[in-house]
C-alpha cells in the first residue's frame, strides 16, 4: 500500500517538509494549481507534466476529487501540481467551482494556497476562455497562460499575437498544445522560476468588475482585438461527425451499438483474462497449500485469504475493460453525444441526460458511478442517481449470479444457438436491475427529490482522438483501487470470516461450521430469512457479503469447507443440496435489489456529507430486496408445485 | 400577436421571440434570458449573451435537448430552456448552411 488514503491528501501526497529545501515563509513545498475550463486540457497537461507521479485524492469532507503531482523537472527543484475541478468563472455555484475557488484564495483549512497557477485555456475560443482570466490575475498569484490546442488553431486558420497578449495581460502567456507535447519547454521554465518569484507579487492590471459577465466578456474580447486573435474556422470534423452521431435514424443506432459494445466487451472479451487469472488465483493457493506445513495458518491463508481475495481478484480485467471503454468514450467526446441522445429518454423517469454517464458506469462498480454524478448541477437529480446507480447490475453481482445459474439452471436453448437458459436468466435479471433503477428513479423524482424546472446545460466538445497516456493512466487509477479494496476491507472480511467460522476450539480442534461462531449467527439469523426460502448457511453469506455481494462465494466456499471458486461442481452441487430452487430464484432476486456494498454506502456518505442518504438507500434497497424474493420464492414454490 | 409571425429587429420593443420558435441555422441575436439567476449566470458564462449571435443546430434524435452554436462553441439546451430565451432576428443575416 502506498500512504495515500482519499480522506488524508496532504499527509499522503506532500512529502515529509523537512526534506525540502527551506522556504523563507514556511517549509512546505511549492505548489502550483492548474485552473482552466471544463475541456481546455487540463488533465492532458497535468499528465503530460507529471506522468506517474501523480495520485487521485479527495477533499476532506467533499467528494470532489482533485490530482496531485510532482512536477518532472530538470534540476532539483520540488514543484507540486494540483489539477483543480473545471471551472467557467470563479463564482462559486457547483460544489466543483466551490473547491477551486477556495484552493485558489486559500480559504480552505485543509489544503495550502497555491503559490502560483497555470490557466489553461483553448486557444481555438480565446474570447471565451480569457473570461477566466480575470478572476483568475485578480488573485494576485505568479500566474502562467496557457494557450492550449495550438495545433488545432494554425490547422483551422487562427491566430494569435502571444508577446502582445502576454503584455496585455502583463503576465508570461505561452501557446502549446498539451496533446502533442509542444510547447511544455516553456511551462517548466515557469515551474522552476516560481521560488524566485515568490516574494514578488505581479503586477496588477486593469481588470472589470467580476460579477458582471457581460463586462468580463466584453473584457476578454478587447484583449483579443488587441492581440491580433484571429478565430479559426469552425471544426469541420465536428460538424461532419454530429451529422451521423446525431442524425435521426443513424444516431440512434450508433448509441445502441455503443452500448451492447460496452457490453459484449465486459462480458466476452474479458472472460479469457478473467479464467487465466482465476487459474493463477487457484494454481498459487495449490502451490502454497502443498508447500506450507499443515497448520491452523496455513488453512488461514489458504481458505481464508487466498481464496476470499482471489474470488474478487479475478475482476480487475473486467473492470478496467469497461473504465477502457468509459475513457475512451469520454476523451473522444461521444460520452457527451450520448448524454444529449439519452436525455429524453432519462427525462420520462424524472432523470436527465447527465445521469447516463454514472449509470453506464455503475454497470461496473458502483463507487466510481456515485463520484461520477458530480457533472448533474442539479443537486436533487444528482442524489436521484445516486440512490439508483447500485441497482445497475454491477460486476461484483457476476460471480454470484453465475453459481446460482450454474447449479440451478439447466442449459438448454430457447431460441436455437442464439441464447440457452442460462444466459437468459443472466439478462433477465439485468434487465431487472435496469427496470428496478428507472422506476425507483420515476418514484424518487416524483415524491421526495421532486425538482422544478431542473435543467440540461452541457457543452459539446470537439471531437478529439483520445490520448494513450492519458487512458492508460486512467486504467492505472482504476487498478490501483480495486486492488487497494482487495487488500483492505475484503481481506479483512475473509479473516474474520475465517476465524468465526473456526473458533471456539473443541479438544484444541476446529468446530463443524454448525457450531462455530459464525454458524451461530447464521442460526440466530435465519428466522428472519426462512420465509425466503434461506437456511443459516446462506445468512452467514448474507452478512459477510454486506461487505461486497461477491464475498459470499468466498464464504460459501468456507462453510463448505470447498475452494471458494465459483465455477467448481462442487460448490454448486453443496448449493443445491441447501436451496430449493424457489429459494435459489429468491437469492437471484436478493442480490439483484438489496445494497451489499459497504464501499457504495460509504461513498454515497461522502457525496451527500452525512449518513441520512446511505441510510435511506440502505433501507429501501433491504425493503424491495426482502418483499421482492419473498414475492418470487412464492411464485416459484407455485409454479412448481 | 402580429410580432409573433413576422418579428421586427426593434431593440426599443422586447421581443417575444424565442430560440425555441427558430429553425436550425437561422442566426439571431439574443435579447435577453428569463431564467433563475443561476441558470442565466451559467449560460452568460457559456456564452449566452445579450446582443450576441446564437445559431440554432441539430437536435438529438426523437425530440430532445438542442445544440446551440454561440461564442465559438456548441451548448446544448432543453427546449423549455431555450423556450425562456428571447431572440430578435437578425434582419441583415442569412440562414447558416449547416
Amino acid at each position: 500500500m502506498n500512504g495515500c488514503h482519499p480522506e488524508a491528501p496532504r499527509a499522503g501526497l506532500l512529502p515529509n517538509p523537512s526534506i525540502l529545501p527551506p522556504r523563507p515563509a514556511n517549509d512546505r513545498p511549492i505548489i502550483v494549481a492548474i485552473v482552466g475550463p471544463p475541456n481546455a486540457g487540463k488533465s492532458t497537461l497535468f499528465n503530460r507534466l507529471t506522468g506517474l507521479r501523480q495520485k487521485v485524492a479527495n477533499f476532506p469532507g467533499v467528494t470532489v476529487e482533485h490530482r496531485m503531482g510532482k512536477a518532472k523537472l530538470k534540476d532539483e527543484h520540488e514543484v507540486f501540481l494540483v489539477d483543480l475541478p473545471g471551472v467557467y468563472s470563479l463564482h462559486p455555484r457547483a460544489e466543483d467551482e466551490q473547491i477551486t475557488h477556495d484552493v485558489l484564495k486559500g480559504e480552505r483549512p485543509d489544503f495550502p494556497k497555491p503559490d502560483a497557477v497555470i490557466l489553461i485555456v483553448d486557444a481555438t475560443n480565446l474570447g471565451r476562455h480569457l473570461v477566466l482570466a480575470a478572476p483568475v490575475l485578480d488573485l494576485g498569484l505568479p500566474t502562467l497562460i496557457l494557450l492550449n490546442m495550438a495545433d488545432d488553431l494554425a490547422v483551422r486558420g487562427g491566430k494569435v499575437d502571444v508577446s502582445a497578449l502576454s503584455s496585455e495581460l502583463n503576465c508570461p502567456v505561452a501557446l502549446i498544445s498539451a496533446a502533442k507535447g509542444t510547447g511544455i519547454e516553456r511551462i517548466r521554465q515557469f515551474l522552476m522560476g516560481t521560488a524566485a518569484r515568490l516574494n514578488a507579487p505581479p503586477p496588477k492590471i486593469e481588470l472589470p468588475v467580476l460579477q458582471d459577465v457581460p463586462k468580463c466578456r466584453q473584457w476578454a474580447a478587447n484583449i483579443g482585438v488587441r492581440a491580433s486573435y484571429r478565430a479559426p474556422a469552425p471544426p469541420l470534423w465536428t460538424r461532419r461527425l454530429d451529422a451521423v452521431f446525431l442524425h435521426p435514424v443513424a444516431g440512434p443506432f450508433i448509441f445502441l451499438a455503443v452500448v451492447l459494445a460496452v457490453f459484449q466487451s465486459i462480458f466476452s472479451w474479458a472472460q479469457p483474462l478473467m479464467n487465466g487469472l482465476q487459474g493463477m488465483v487457484l494454481g498459487s493457493g495449490h502451490w502454497l497449500a502443498g508447500v506450507l506445513p499443515e497448520s491452523p495458518w496455513r488453512s488461514l491463508l489458504i481458505d481464508g485469504v487466498w481464496s476470499g481475495v482471489g474470488s474478487v481478484v479475478v475482476f480487475l480485467p473486467q473492470i478496467l475493460l469497461l473504465f477502457l471503454f468509459i475513457g475512451i468514450l469520454e476523451d473522444s467526446g461521444y460520452l457527451a453525444r450520448a448524454a444529449l441522445i439519452a436525455d429524453r429518454t432519462m427525462a420520462k423517469f424524472g432523470l436527465q441526460g447527465k445521469s447516463f454517464i454514472p449509470l453506464l458506469s455503475a454497470y461496473a462498480c458502483a463507487v466510481p458511478a456515485v463520484m461520477a454524478t458530480r457533472v448533474i448541477e442539479n443537486k436533487r437529480d444528482r442524489i436521484a442517481t445516486m440512490m439508483i446507480a447500485p441497482l445497475m447490475t454491477c460486476s461484483a453481482r457476476l460471480p454470484v449470479y453465475t453459481l446460482i445459474i450454474a447449479a440451478f439452471v439447466p442449459n438448454i436453448p430457447i431460441f436455437g444457438h442464439f441464447l440457452a437458459l442460462p444466459a437468459a436468466v443472466m439478462l433477465g435479471l439485468y434487465v431487472l436491475g435496469f427496470l428496478a433503477a428507472i422506476t425507483t428513479a420515476r418514484l424518487l423524482k416524483s415524491s421526495i427529490l421532486k425538482s422544478h424546472g431542473s435543467s440540461f446545460i452541457l457543452e459539446m466538445p470537439p471531437y478529439r482522438w483520445p490520448t494513450l497516456q492519458s487512458l492508460s493512466l486512467r486504467l492505472i487509477d482504476r487498478a490501483k483501487i480495486f486492488l487497494k479494496r482487495a487488500g483492505t476491507v475484503i481481506l479483512l472480511v475473509a479473516v474474520v470470516l475465517w476465524v468465526l467460522a473456526n473458533l471456539p476450539l473443541t479438544h484444541g480442534k476446529a468446530p463443524a461450521i454448525e457450531h462455530s461462531f459464525a454458524g451461530m449467527i447464521g442460526k440466530a439469523i435465519e428466522p428472519a430469512i426462512k420465509p425466503l426460502g434461506f437456511n443459516w448457511k446462506i445468512a452467514i453469506g448474507l452478512i459477510t457479503s454486506l461487505a461486497a455481494r461477491e464475498v459470499i462465494v468466498g464464504t460459501l466456499g468456507t462453510i463448505y469447507g470447498i475452494e471458494g471458486d465459483e465455477q467448481s461442481k462442487g460448490l454448486q452441487a453443496a448449493v443445491h443440496h441447501d436451496l430449493s430452487t424457489a429459494g435459489a430464484v429468491a437469492l437471484l432476486i436478493f442480490f439483484a435489489f438489496a445494497m451489499q456494498c459497504f464501499s457504495t454506502l460509504a461513498v454515497v456518505k461522502r457525496e451527500t456529507g452525512g449518513w441520512k442518504w446511505p441510510a435511506f438507500q440502505f433501507s429501501y434497497m433491504l425493503a424491495l430486496a426482502y418483499s421482492g424474493s419473498w414475492i418470487a420464492f412464492h411464485i416459484t414454490n407455485y409454479f412448481l408445485g | 400577436m402580429a410580432s409573433r409571425k413576422r418579428p421586427v429587429a426593434d431593440a426599443s420593443k422586447p421581443s417575444t421571440l424565442t430560440l425555441a420558435d427558430l429553425p436550425a441555422g437561422q442566426r439571431c441575436v439574443l435579447d435577453r434570458l428569463d431564467l433563475p439567476e443561476d441558470v442565466a449566470r451559467r449560460l452568460m458564462e457559456l456564452g449566452f449573451l445579450p446582443g450576441h449571435e446564437v445559431v440554432p443546430g441539430m437536435r438529438a434524435p426523437g425530440g430532445g435537448p438542442r445544440v446551440f452554436r454561440v461564442d465559438g462553441s456548441e451548448v446544448a439546451l432543453r427546449e423549455e430552456t431555450a423556450a425562456r430565451l428571447y431572440v430578435r432576428r437578425d434582419p441583415e443575416s442569412d440562414l447558416v448552411v449547416l
